[in-house]
């Protein structure tokens, strides 16, 4: 099949528009704006609704209202931006609305800058907004995922009626490669609980406010025990190399691409290095660490940020295996750097 | 036997909630009796706010979206847009739409949001206890304005109206009362001249409906009337400020 060069942005956006989504409501923040821009251009075209919003706050709760359709609905930022709809965020997820929610994630805190970071991990992955709640987030790697998982996103938000997160750093939004296009496969679901007019039936009501004790605590319940099914079905991750690896390196997104080059270095001097890179954060592939727990010397979890997602690593080895932990923010670590860093360990640990 | 009284259609069994002397009840029938009048039920949907209304889907018998604070107008024009020949409307409070969900309020009205906004003014937030509200006016007494509210401190009341009646994409906005039947029968009209304003297509259109809160104001339901009557309507004059008549 021919390939087409496209932007990840872009990519991500006819994704969207494959999969069947008819609704986008953002407001501009770089790095995610071409985004919005594709929608703009495309989605009168198709018989959608394309809306630039005043605010974070409102884009979000026009996807609130937007997906109450039943209509496949989505919305992206950046950051700062994606800390504005946590509120929302919290309602669709307690109303059980299906949407995508897209990070094209910058440096923070604050206003940061506009460098690629993946700092915004605990935001994702911790729920982000009050309450109880749980995002699938699915970080792909390359412009080819920035499309496929928004197609796949869409179908995980109307299987298990959820926001879905797709967090991709910077660099995914903004670098270009060749990629197929997929035909449309959207999936029928039917919708009963949709907000359409109550004609011919009783009523819909979507409502997260709950007085009563024991309804609160019922409707918890059923939340949970939604996310116990995602994190049974849906955890992911993609292995390199681990099956003989002295150090396991884990990364996602774009960063576990330029792992698996450093990886493969290390190989080259001697190191027995392999790669974990997990596709959902959450649900955290857990499983993925239980072999490598028993088998590697060392598990090495390199971030552009701080050291986030080091401490899933660590509640899924459980002990079992040291981590440790390089990241950078503002800098993407390149493979000479974490090659470098492979080979410390190695001599440090005499592996 | 001919009817001549009945509870309409466009309401529940559901008994209203509110405090004695509350004008949410009166407000809600005139919302419900129009959407019967106009036999658009089946194709009506409202979105609530938070506030005492917040419960307003357990009243209303069609479809309805609870909102989070404020943001009732975001979400009503989203569904109005992907849904254009449904009739969307927000029903909201002082706090809700002219507090923090000024700017949704603002932006619905400059994009000429195809969409009705029924505004509820009684100048304090009624349901967490009487605290201060934008339209809260000068002078008045309430537990987070314990000295009365000042123009130099808290600053001016907003006038709603007055605001979104000054952008193009605004087609219909009228100020009404309920504190007599005169003015409840004119806030019916005007509740229903927003809804054929949307039907028309014109663009966005919001009642602001002068109402009373006994419990936080301290008075009852009789002398509420009168402080509307001798308080609020000097400062909110009540007519119709904008109209548009074709697109």
């Amino acid at each position: 099949m021919e390939k087409v060069l496209m932007k990840g942005n872009e990519a991500l956006a006819e994704g969207a528009l494959i999969a069947g989504c008819r609704g986008f409501f953002g407001y501009p923040i770089t790095p995610s704006s071409e985004i919005a821009e594709y929608m703009a251009r495309k989605l009168p075209g198709l018989g959608g609704v394309f809306v630039q919003a005043e605010s974070e706050l409102a884009a979000i709760n026009m996807v609130y209202g937007g997906s109450s359709t039943g209509t496949r609905v989505m919305t992206a930022s950046s950051g700062p931006g994606i800390s504005l709809k946590q509120e929302g965020i919290s309602f669709i997820a307690e109303a059980e609305l299906p949407c995508l929610i897209v990070n094209v994630s910058r440096g923070g805190p604050g206003l940061g800058g506009i460098q690629p970071s993946q700092a915004d991990y605990f935001q994702a992955t911790r729920g982000g907004g009050h309450g109880d709640y749980r995002v699938i987030v699915l970080a792909p790697s390359g412009t080819q995922e920035m499309m496929d998982y928004t197609i796949e996103a869409f179908d995980l938000a109307d299987r298990y009626r959820t926001p879905v997160m797709i967090m991709a750093e910077g660099t995914l939004g903004n670098i270009m490669e060749p990629i197929i296009v997929r035909d449309p496969v959207e999936k029928f679901y039917d919708k009963p609980w949709a907000i359409t007019g109550c004609k011919g039936r009783k009523p819909n009501i979507v409502n997260t406010l709950h007085l009563a004790s024991d309804f609160l605590e019922e409707r918890n319940r059923i939340l949970q025990a939604k996310y116990k099914l995602i994190e049974q079905n849906e955890k992911r991750a993609e292995t390199f190399l681990t099956d003989d690896a002295d150090v396991i390196v884990v990364a996602f997104g774009l960063m576990a691409r330029i792992v698996k080059k450093a990886v493969m270095e290390a190989r080259k001097n001697g190191v027995k290095a392999g790669l974990i890179r997990p596709i959902t954060l959450w649900p955290f592939p857990d499983e993925h660490f239980k072999k490598v727990a028993e088998t590697a010397r060392m598990v090495l979890s390199v971030e552009i940020s701080m050291g986030q997602m080091v401490e899933d690593i660590r509640l899924s080895v459980n002990g079992r295996v040291p981590v440790e932990f390089y990241g950078r923010i503002g800098f993407t670590p390149n493979p000479e750097e974490i090659t470098q860093q492979l080979l410390l360990l190695a001599e440090r640990e005499g592996f | 036997m001919k009817t001549v009284f009945k509870k309409p259609e466009s309401l529940t069994d559901a008994q209203f909630h509110y405090c004695p002397g509350c004008t949410h009840g009166i407000i809600h029938r005139l919302i419900a009796e129009c959407v019967d009048e106009m036999n658009i039920r089946e194709s009506t949907i409202g979105i609530c706010p938070v506030g005492c209304s917040v419960l307003a889907y357990d009243y209303f018998n069609f479809d309805m979206l609870e909102a989070a604070h404020g943001r009732a107008p975001a979400i009503a024009a989203a569904i109005k847009r992907l849904l254009p020949d449904r009739t969307l409307f927000t029903y909201q409070g002082d706090g809700d739409l002219a507090s923090i969900g000024m700017g949704e309020i603002l932006h619905a009205s400059v994009r000429g949001e195809k969409i009705c906004v029924f505004f509820i003014n009684n100048t304090v937030y009624g349901m967490t206890g009487g605290q201060m509200a934008p339209t809260t006016l000068l002078g008045q007494v309430t537990t987070t304005s314990p000295y009365g509210r000042s123009k130099d401190n808290e600053g001016y009341p907003a006038k709603m109206a007055e605001i979104l009646a000054q952008n193009e994409g605004s087609a219909y906005i009228c100020r009404t009362a309920v504190n007599d039947p005169p003015n409840v029968m004119k806030t019916k009209k005007a509740i229903k001249k927003a809804l054929q304003t949307q039907a028309k297509g014109l663009g966005f259109s919001m009642v602001e409906i002068l109402s009373t809160c006994p419990t936080n104001w301290g008075l009852n339901p009789l002398d509420s009337m009168k402080w509307l009557e001798d308080n609020m309507i000097p400062y909110y004059p009540l007519g119709e400020l904008k109209v548009k008549e074709d697109r």
